[in-house]
């Protein structure tokens, strides 16, 4: 069944510091459990896992990745060949799915190449080429080989800057890099161009891919797992890392909207002032993010549906952000890590989990968390070890990062804001 | 034509030849005769004495010349949300990971990992400081400068709040300097308000243009300009050294570039 709702009467802009809500109208993203939202919903229905044992290229470590299948298969677009690393070929997989790009060309048909702004996230970007260049320096004069491109593949821009022409635009576009949190914090930045009326559009989201960097950093930080990674489990002990591209087309509201459209309601923004590689203890950062997305959304967390969780794995992280949601929401609210079954996707796990929150609502789909046993009794929550289906109207994801960066996204069903 | 308009309270500055806001000022106004000298970088006094010694060149740029806006426009740092743009991370510790996993020995220290995070400087700016507010941490490769001063704008405009801008860039050693050739370590701030106060030095209103960006004529301002992403603020720079009302075009992306309007207040 299709219907309507006619929200024209009821979009009166909101004063600050409520914001005037923005739709998702159209996304998809790839991850090691699908590529595409169909088989990323059925990873989730059946909650399968894509972790598997670590065997990334020459990579010696004990520990479990979520590649994406089939990246370096994929030739990037003759014009764009300078682009041509990993992060960049994954991104174009993502970009060429589920109709995004077809949106993207009829929103700059729409708006005009100018009003639409491209916001990504990436924390590595395509390190992994200049970390490959590395191993073939010239024997005498330690120059890297002369087929190396620094601007166009390592450089953090390059996803940004790729997708900027990929769709032939000329408005803003830029990365956002802040660890973790990146690609939850795009949906700041394209949320103010919007609102002050610089752009009528935005493609956000992030992509992060596997490099020896982040594996091997990680590992040196001791937050590896030995095993698949159990987020808010009694025994956690580490993170697994993924891959990821996950893209939002984010656009005004139209006159007319799907009942199951998904809108962007709260965004919370803050930082710890705390530890460059460790959260707050109390999670005192993440509150005030949870807490400024809710007033954003104008909601009170008894109206928050389901929660997901940063929820990475690690003793710290799992405890810290456990606290703040407990002390904020209590112990009812449906919660769950979806990093279990994708791994910890970095700089793309924001916009990853957005689409999933996304796919939740439309689907009335509460994802349980994977590999995950028995949860920590220390973390008085209602944390989801089975999916659950029922109509949800309002989630909240967290988003996380080194640095003391935190992100907090409300985003909730076009019927229940317009009903 | 949308436009973001916004008043500068504070100004930091640190590069070559550059040392501070007053020095540079003295230089950009004409005063005194620009010469290239390596950047004089300092271990940030705000920092705990642990963090002091573990950062690197991009932080210690970063935090200098942001207490120094922020000094000048006398804003609580506390509360003061910020915007970092640099054009890549810190030059020397990517290649000592870089070089340390082409080798045998992958062992790569937790510090130097932490390090490499792009949003290195804004954590170590938010515990030098005591600040929860938001961080927007951004590259956007040559058109960095572009791209902050654009997200800090917005934000001004948008959350009504203050709002410190720090674009910073540092070298690489060989053999990524082949590949990316940084001039010198550079770093800008402007310390950005909403509202015209007594502290305001100037009127900034920027919209987006598809005209060229304007160049320096000293020619070697010009050429620190041209070769440092952060340093295509010296225009913006100069006309408020100069204290004169100016309509000038700054660079940004290969096909938009920032038209800025600027009048002084004072």
């Amino acid at each position: 069944m299709h219907w309507f709702v006619k929200i024209s009467a009821f979009n009166t802009p909101f004063t600050s510091p409520e914001l005037t809500p923005l739709l998702l109208s159209h996304f998809t993203t790839t991850s090691c459990i699908g590529h595409g939202l169909t088989p990323t919903l059925d990873a989730l229905r059946q909650r399968r896992s894509g972790l598997a044992p670590c065997d990334f290229d020459t990579v010696d470590l004990a520990t479990y990745i979520g590649q994406v299948a089939g990246v370096d298969k994929v030739t990037l677009r003759a014009d764009l060949r300078d682009f041509n690393c990993r992060n960049n070929r994954l991104l174009q997989m993502t970009l060429e799915q589920d109709g995004f790009a077809d949106a993207v060309h009829a929103a700059r048909q729409k708006y005009g190449a100018d009003r639409i702004g491209i916001f990504l996230g990436t924390s590595t970007a395509g390190i992994l080429q200049t970390e490959l260049a590395y191993r073939r320096r010239d024997a005498t004069t330690g120059a890297l080989p002369a087929d190396f491109k620094y601007g166009t593949t390592h450089n953090t821009f390059s996803a940004s800057d790729f997708t900027h022409r990929y769709f032939g635009l000329s408005g803003p576009a830029v990365a956002v890099s802040s660890a973790c949190s990146s690609s939850a914090k795009v949906f700041a930045s394209a949320r103010r161009m919007i609102e002050v009326g610089l752009i009528d559009a935005a493609v956000v989201g992030g992509v992060d891919s596997l490099c020896l960097t982040t594996l091997y950093g990680f590992n040196a930080l001791g937050l590896l797992s030995a095993q698949p990674c159990r987020p808010y489990d009694r025994d956690r002990n580490g993170i697994s890392i993924g891959e990821a591209a996950a893209v939002v087309l984010l656009e005004r509201l139209p006159d007319d909207l799907d009942a199951d459209a998904v809108l962007l309601l709260g965004i919370g923004e803050s930082s710890d002032a705390y530890h460059m590689s460790s959260p707050h203890p109390d999670g005192l950062g993440a509150t005030i993010a949870m807490r400024d997305a809710l007033a954003m959304a104008d909601l009170v967390p008894e109206q928050i549906d389901y929660i997901n969780l940063h929820g990475t794995a690690t003793q710290t992280n799992d405890a810290a952000e456990g606290k703040a949601v407990s002390a904020l929401f209590g112990p009812a609210t449906a919660v769950s890590s979806t990093k279990g079954a994708t791994g910890h996707t970095l700089g793309a796990a924001g916009g990853l989990e957005a689409v999933i929150c996304a796919l939740a609502l439309q689907q009335g789909l509460l994802p349980g968390g994977v590999h995950t046993a028995q949860c920590d009794p220390a973390l008085p929550l209602n944390y989801l070890l089975q999916n659950q289906m029922r109509r949800i109207d309002h989630v909240l994801t967290n988003s996380f990062g080194f640095g003391g960066t935190n992100c907090s996204l409300v985003f909730g069903r076009a019927d229940s804001s317009f009903p | 034509m949308t436009t973001l308009t916004a008043y500068i309270e504070g100004i930091g500055l640190l590069g070559p030849g550059l040392n501070d806001w007053p020095t540079g000022c003295a230089i950009l106004r004409g005063d005194t005769a620009y010469q290239f000298q390596p950047t004089l970088l300092q271990a940030p006094p705000s920092l705990p004495a642990a963090e002091r010694r573990r950062c690197g060149p991009m932080v210690k740029l970063s935090l200098a010349v942001g207490h120094e806006a922020a000094a000048m426009a006398g804003l609580d740092v506390t509360t003061l949300p910020t915007v970092f743009s640099a054009s890549g991370g810190d030059g020397k510790n990517c290649d000592e990971i870089c070089t340390m996993l082409a080798s045998d020995d992958r062992l790569i220290s937790p510090t130097r990992f932490h390090n490499s995070v792009h949003n290195a400087a804004a954590g170590y700016w938010s515990i030098a400081t005591g600040a929860m507010a938001s961080s927007s941490v951004l590259c956007a490769y040559d058109a960095s400068f572009g791209a902050g001063l654009l997200e800090a704008l917005a934000q001004v405009a948008v959350d009504r709040t203050p709002c410190l801008l720090i674009a910073s860039d540092t070298r690489y050693p060989e053999p990524l300097n082949a590949a990316r050739p940084i001039a010198a370590e550079f770093a800008v701030a402007l310390a950005l308000v909403p509202a015209r106060s007594a502290q305001s030095l100037a009127k900034i209103t920027l919209r987006l243009t598809s005209a060229p960006a304007g160049t320096m004529a000293d020619a070697g301002l010009e050429q620190i300009r041209a070769h440092i992403p952060a340093a295509r603020s010296l225009p913006l720079l100069a006309c408020l050294a100069r204290r004169e009302s100016a309509a000038l075009v700054i660079d940004y992306l290969h096909n938009c570039r920032l038209a800025v309007d600027l009048s002084p207040c004072s």
